[in-house]
């Protein structure tokens, strides 16, 4: 049953000689670097724990989760820290040897198609493994403070540990079908996770929105690995990309477009990007720990990851593939990460600054997978699922003392809750990318490969590469303007602020330590370890990974003064003068302010243009015309023929009748009413079906 | 164990049920006990012989028929009829889940008893259900199929009838006054009889036509697929045989236009009925479009594949959008039927190795997956004496268990991977992607796929709709304080295994495939050629 993958070693030196070919910027180190070590062995073939652990985990907590000591809590963490642990360890083997590994169990044949269940132990799941297990288990560990003594406590690890759960089978996913599979149940839990205060339908209804959102990516996503399937003959991810590398041309290149915009779409769902984004910043209904994950390591994570696990398809060194798609998906990424990042700006709740941030830095996620910098925008998926746990769970340290989302209700915390404020800044800097924090080597590594992607051929790059610089200067304004209005000023709230418990300030430092060091891993010029690591992959192939050399200094140069001037200014209009803070938060721009308080009315004609009309009008007139029109002409027809019925009636055949009154009279506790209401029509309608049918019959003969 | 596998543990699986009845029937009324032990005894010992079937049944030939009687086994001499019944890897899961579903309404029946009581009549009806099921499947001459057919009829419509739902129904256009459950069993009755009717005239033709082919009549199955896959049923003959067997098998599933009598079918019959309803018979429709219209009539099928795929397409949307607008509950549930039946017969049009192994899993995952909801929505109006969700609302406070058990049955009904409806879903959108080249319309079947995508995102949205209006939010005032017993020990005993076949197939579909795959194959190849 267990099926070790053999590698084609001739796959690895023909598109290692091409990438070597295509000269030193691409795919740097090349394939010469990464020795294939294939470490099979009880490591990796043990490795669908990772998988099945948290799973088991959901069914302990849901069965018995409410009698143990810790209610359940015990049982997540420590399947969330089986997980880290294990992560860690492949992490360390694939970083010093290299681990390219899929094991798989066949769960049914249909037709020529194997379904299989399996797990990938390649750079890239490793990396994912490791980023759900350490994030995961520090927002558990924060989440058993934060929910103390909520009404539902067992009930949200259950969904917690699904959704974790759910991720982990969708990057351990070998193929298509079981990614899916991880990619739904994913989309289920985290619909609990949002609607978990399910008494207010304000909440239902965020999850109703983030659950059909996504459906309705998904349908693109289903759409797009059916052709991609049947294209291949097969699920599996090294079946397609091993169409891919070696540029067979066939079903697949001749859908190739379809297939590539279809899956994109489905990405474009789950990792927010614009105009299917709408659903993450209402996600915030849920509680803290969920945002924290949800935004960072999980969840969003998954449209970016498929990109990457698709990544030989998009960049398509052949030229007959997902080439195309590209374009679209720099595009749609760097719309995402411009437009969203307005919103940020005018939002009061500081869960949705965060939220739209979060949307925003998909967008350049996205935007390197369409410039065809894999590791760049895995690498800032990597840096930013710290940082952005980080700055999630400081807020909600924030909101858990002053019993408020709300800004206008914060301000001066920073004396009260320092490590709250300190974790907070470190989680800022990394964000809007101030060397050395991690996002300054994750962003200006996706900045540069769109400088390089621009140089070569791929013009769209060029402008998206300035949308990209200018959304580092709006995260940094907006950034600024949320450490000023919470930390700085003067207290405008009503509770009395304290800093939170150990059990929420532990995982701050924790994920503080990662949002200043995990850029470290790729400091390009000095050490690119991650690199090297992502690209061991399950085939062994070239990516074609437009990777930069070293620091970029000219683009260092222009991003880190714009980012710069942006801190400057919101501190400006922010930070400044203590007394007019609340103040200068009035300060709006007529025409572009309102349009970035109304998201832009993309929620508007959702809800109006679509949703509104086919619950309402659509299926009312759908039902109307059932009940009407054609159960109407049933109805009719059968009234018709009861009156034929009384007139056969004399014809009345006794046989009939006697049985069905023979099993009426058996029948006691009933009516006589109700017998003869049976036995008569009964007779009637069948006494008519039988006469059609000998009609029908002599027509059917002389036809 | 030659007499089990000579025909007579599937005689006995077929019949035991039947016997069971009697024996009800001779249990005085009062020993209401002994009566509801009997019929458990007996569809217990259905069930273990069923279990015994999947298991000895030889999975690496599952494209022949096993465990069958002799074909020649004589039973209406003067029109060539024979007793011959078996099973292959296509009716293999229907018999299977037939008995199980046959158990778990038995027992879920121990304490929830529809108005006007009477057990043993009840009981006996289930019984009688349970033989014309099975036999249905395992039927392998046209007039013993048609026979077990027609048994399910009458049980159900007098389960409908005299069990069913009091409340007075407006009938709109003819504006007609009457209680709900007559006008739903008298409308279930006459469309299945209509369709029947002409069913029974395809039969018959085919028995006459047979001749010309074989030299003498057949209503043999395999002698006519035999015949039929060489090509002796063509041009006008084939096609109104083929209407006449459309309209008889569409009519059961039901195929939009002609499903207007399942909401109110559905929606009156007592619980257990509506479970039976939706897990089994709605099966025997589909079921026999794929063992007797595909091979019997494969040039006409392919003719009709086009008409069927947008049939089925129309059912998809249509009874989606028709969920969206409902106030009922159980109303809904029975329209979603119209959607998932719409993927199982999208499937089926395909003509595919794939599609048909979708339609086999969707029926399975549908059976399973409606029947829990049905089950659920029973012990609701069981327990608010209403089913209008204007009024319902905080489930999840009331009755937590039932909430969740909703919640569970809702995600499986929207086809959420990893649960067993996902696979019939997803594979039927995939064989629309590449039918069998022969229709010559893939770029129809294309078009298909893309709208059976949008129907699982209108799916997913009336589940929706249903689990916030039925589960979330604040109870309101009527039910604030009133104290409700949550899901009992007889709900648990007959729901639990439904919530495990449901995952059990959704993880490990081969429960399903492993049987059907082969025999699929076989039957396609047969019928299409290689």
């Amino acid at each position: 049953m267990y099926r070790l993958l053999t590698l084609a070693s001739q796959v690895v030196l023909a598109a290692g000689e091409e990438g070597a070919a295509e000269g030193g910027h691409e795919a740097e180190g090349g394939h010469e670097a990464i020795v294939p070590g294939i470490t099979d062995g009880p490591l990796v073939e043990w490795a669908w724990l990772i998988v099945v652990v948290p799973i088991i985990a959901v069914f302990i907590i849901l069965f018995w989760g409410k009698k143990l000591p810790f209610k359940g809590w015990e049982v997540a963490e420590g399947a969330l820290g089986f997980v880290a642990l294990y992560g860690t360890v492949l992490m360390y083997f694939n970083a010093t040897q290299g681990i390219v590994y899929e094991g798989a169990i066949e769960i049914a044949r249909i037709g020529d198609y194997h379904l299989e269940w399996g797990w990938m132990v390649d750079g890239l799941s490793i990396m994912m493994y490791f980023l759900v297990g350490v994030v995961g288990l520090l927002v558990f560990t924060y989440a058993k403070g934060y929910m103390k003594g909520d009404v539902r406590f067992t009930w949200f690890f259950v969904s917690f540990s699904l959704f974790a759960g759910g991720m982990l089978v969708l990057v351990a996913a070998p193929n298509l079908i079981q990614l899916i599979v991880g990619w739904e149940l994913v989309g289920v839990s985290s619909y609990l996770l949002i609607a978990h205060y399910w008494e207010d339908f304000a909440n239902v209804d965020a999850g109703n929105k983030a659950f059909m959102v996504n459906k309705v990516a998904d349908a693109g996503l289903f759409l797009g690995a059916i052709i991609m399937a049947v294209s291949v003959g097969s699920f599996n991810f090294a079946d397609i990309i091993d169409v891919v590398v070696h540029g067979e041309e066939g079903m697949l290149s001749q859908y190739a477009f379809w297939t590539g915009l279809l899956i994109f779409i489905g990405a474009m769902g789950k990792s927010a990007q614009f105009p299917l984004h709408v659903w993450l910043p209402d996600a915030m209904a849920g509680p803290t720990p969920v945002s924290a994950l949800m935004h960072a390591a999980t969840m969003v994570t998954a449209g970016v990851y498929l990109l990457g696990r698709l990544f030989p398809f998009y960049i398509d060194e052949a030229g007959i593939f997902g080439g195309d798609v590209r374009d679209i998906i720099i595009v749609i990424g760097g719309l995402t990460l411009f437009l969203t990042g307005f919103i940020a700006i005018v939002q009061d709740d500081i869960k949705k600054v965060l939220a739209y941030s979060t949307v925003s830095q998909l967008g350049y996620m996205v935007a390197a997978m369409g410039a065809g910098a894999y590791t760049a925008g895995l690498f800032h998926l990597f840096t930013h699922a710290f940082f952005k746990a980080l700055l999630f769970l400081a807020a909600g340290s924030v909101i858990h003392a002053v019993h408020s989302n709300n800004m206008s209700d914060m301000g001066g915390l920073r004396k009260k809750m320092p490590i709250t404020f300190w974790t907070f800044i470190a989680g800022t800097l990394a964000l809007i990318g101030i060397f050395p924090f991690a996002g300054f080597f994750s962003k200006d590594e996706i900045l540069a490969s769109m400088k390089y992607s621009g140089q070569h051929g791929q013009d769209v790059a060029n402008f998206i590469l300035i949308l990209g610089i200018a959304g580092a200067f709006i995260t940094a304004f907006y950034m600024t303007r949320a450490v000023a209005l919470t930390f700085f000023g003067e207290y405008k709230g009503h509770a009395t602020p304290h800093e939170s418990p150990k059990m929420m300030a532990y995982p701050l430092i924790g994920l503080g330590f990662f949002a200043v060091t995990a850029g470290w891993i790729n400091f390009p010029g000095v050490y690119t370890g991650f690199t090297t690591w992502l690209a061991t992959r399950v085939p062994l192939t070239g990516m074609g990974d437009h990777h930069a050399d070293g620091l970029d200094w000219a683009l260092v140069l222009i991003v880190t003064p714009t980012v710069l001037a942006g801190v400057a200014i919101g501190w400006w209009l922010y930070g400044k003068d203590k007394a007019t803070q609340a103040e200068r938060d009035t300060f709006r721009i007529p025409v572009l302010w309102p349009l970035f308080e109304n998201l832009y009315y993309i929620d508007d004609f959702y809800m109006n243009g679509i949703v509104r009309p086919t619950m309402g009008p659509i299926a009312r007139i759908v039902l109307w015309w059932d009940m009407n029109v054609i159960d109407g002409i049933v109805n009719v027809v059968g009234a018709g023929s009861l009156g034929v019925a009384k007139v056969v009636r004399t014809v009345d055949s006794n046989v009939v009748d006697g049985l069905y009154n023979e099993i009426g009279a058996g029948v006691d506790g009933l009516g006589s009413s109700l017998r003869r209401s049976f036995t008569g029509r009964i007779q009637q309608y069948a006494a008519f079906s039988f006469i059609g049918v000998v009609v029908i019959a002599v027509l059917f003969i002389i036809l | 164990m030659d007499w089990f596998e000579n025909g007579w543990g599937l005689s006995l699986i077929v019949f035991l049920p039947v016997v069971g009845a009697l024996a009800i029937l001779a249990i005085p009324k009062a020993k209401e006990s002994l009566l509801k032990w009997t019929a458990l005894a007996f569809s217990l010992v259905t069930l273990a012989l069923a279990i015994m079937l999947a298991m000895q049944f030889d999975y690496s030939a599952a494209d022949t028929y096993q465990f069958g009687t002799a074909q020649d086994t004589t039973w209406i001499s003067a029109i060539n009829a024979h007793f011959h019944i078996a099973v292959d890897g296509i009716s293999l899961p229907l018999v299977v889940l037939a008995a199980f579903i046959t158990v778990l309404v038995i027992i879920y029946s121990w304490n929830h008893w529809p108005e006007p009581h009477n057990p043993k009549l009840l009981l006996a009806f289930v019984l009688i259900l349970a033989t014309g099921m099975t036999g249905t499947f395992v039927a392998l001459d046209l007039v013993l199929f048609f026979v077990f057919f027609e048994v399910v009829l009458l049980p159900m419509y007098f389960m409908i009838g005299i069990w069913g739902d009091r409340g007075i129904r407006e009938v709109p256009v003819v504006k007609w006054k009457i209680e709900m459950r007559l006008y739903a069993s008298l409308k279930f009755f006459v469309f299945t009889l209509f369709g029947s009717a002409f069913m029974l005239l395809g039969f018959l033709a085919l028995y006459f036509k047979s001749e010309e082919a074989l030299g003498y009549r057949s209503f043999s199955m395999i002698e006519l697929s035999d015949i039929g896959a060489a090509g002796a049923f063509t041009g006008t003959f084939a096609f109104l045989v083929f209407a006449g067997l459309f309209l008889g098998f569409a009519v059961k599933v039901p195929m939009w236009p002609l499903h207007t009598w399942l909401p109110d079918a559905h929606t009156a019959a007592p619980t257990i009925g509506s479970v039976i309803l939706a897990a089994i018979l709605l099966k025997l429709g589909t079921y026999a479009f794929i063992r007797i219209s595909i091979p019997i009539l494969p040039e006409q099928a392919i003719a009709w594949a086009p008409f069927i795929g947008i049939l089925a397409v129309i059912g998809i949307i249509y009874g989606s959008l028709a969920c969206l607008a409902q106030t009922d509950v159980k109303r809904l549930i029975a329209y979603s039927s119209v959607g998932h039946m719409g993927f199982v017969m999208l499937g089926i049009a395909t003509m595919t190795e794939i599609g048909i192994n979708a339609a086999i899993i969707g029926m399975v995952a549908h059976g399973l997956i409606t029947g829990l909801l049905f089950f659920i929505a029973g012990s609701m109006a069981h327990r608010y004496h209403t089913r209008d969700m204007g009024r319902l609302g905080g489930q999840m406070v009331l009755m937590p268990k039932m909430g969740v058990l909703l919640g569970f049955a809702a995600m499986a009904s929207l086809g959420l991977p990893s649960l067993a409806g996902f696979w019939g879903e997803f594979m039927s959108l995939m064989a629309s992607f590449t039918p069998l080249e022969a229709i010559e319309a893939t770029n129809l079947f294309r078009g298909f796929m893309v709208i059976g995508a949008i129907g699982t995102v209108l799916t997913a949205g009336y589940m929706l709709y249903m689990l916030r209006n039925v589960n979330f939010g604040e109870p309101a005032e009527e039910w604030a304080d009133h104290e409700f017993e949550d899901v009992d020990s007889y709900e648990w005993l007959a729901w639990a295994p439904l919530v495990i076949g449901t995952i059990a197939i959704g993880v490990f579909p081969k429960i399903v495939f492993g049987a059907t795959n082969d025999a699929v194959v076989g039957l396609v190849q047969k019928a299409f050629g290689g």
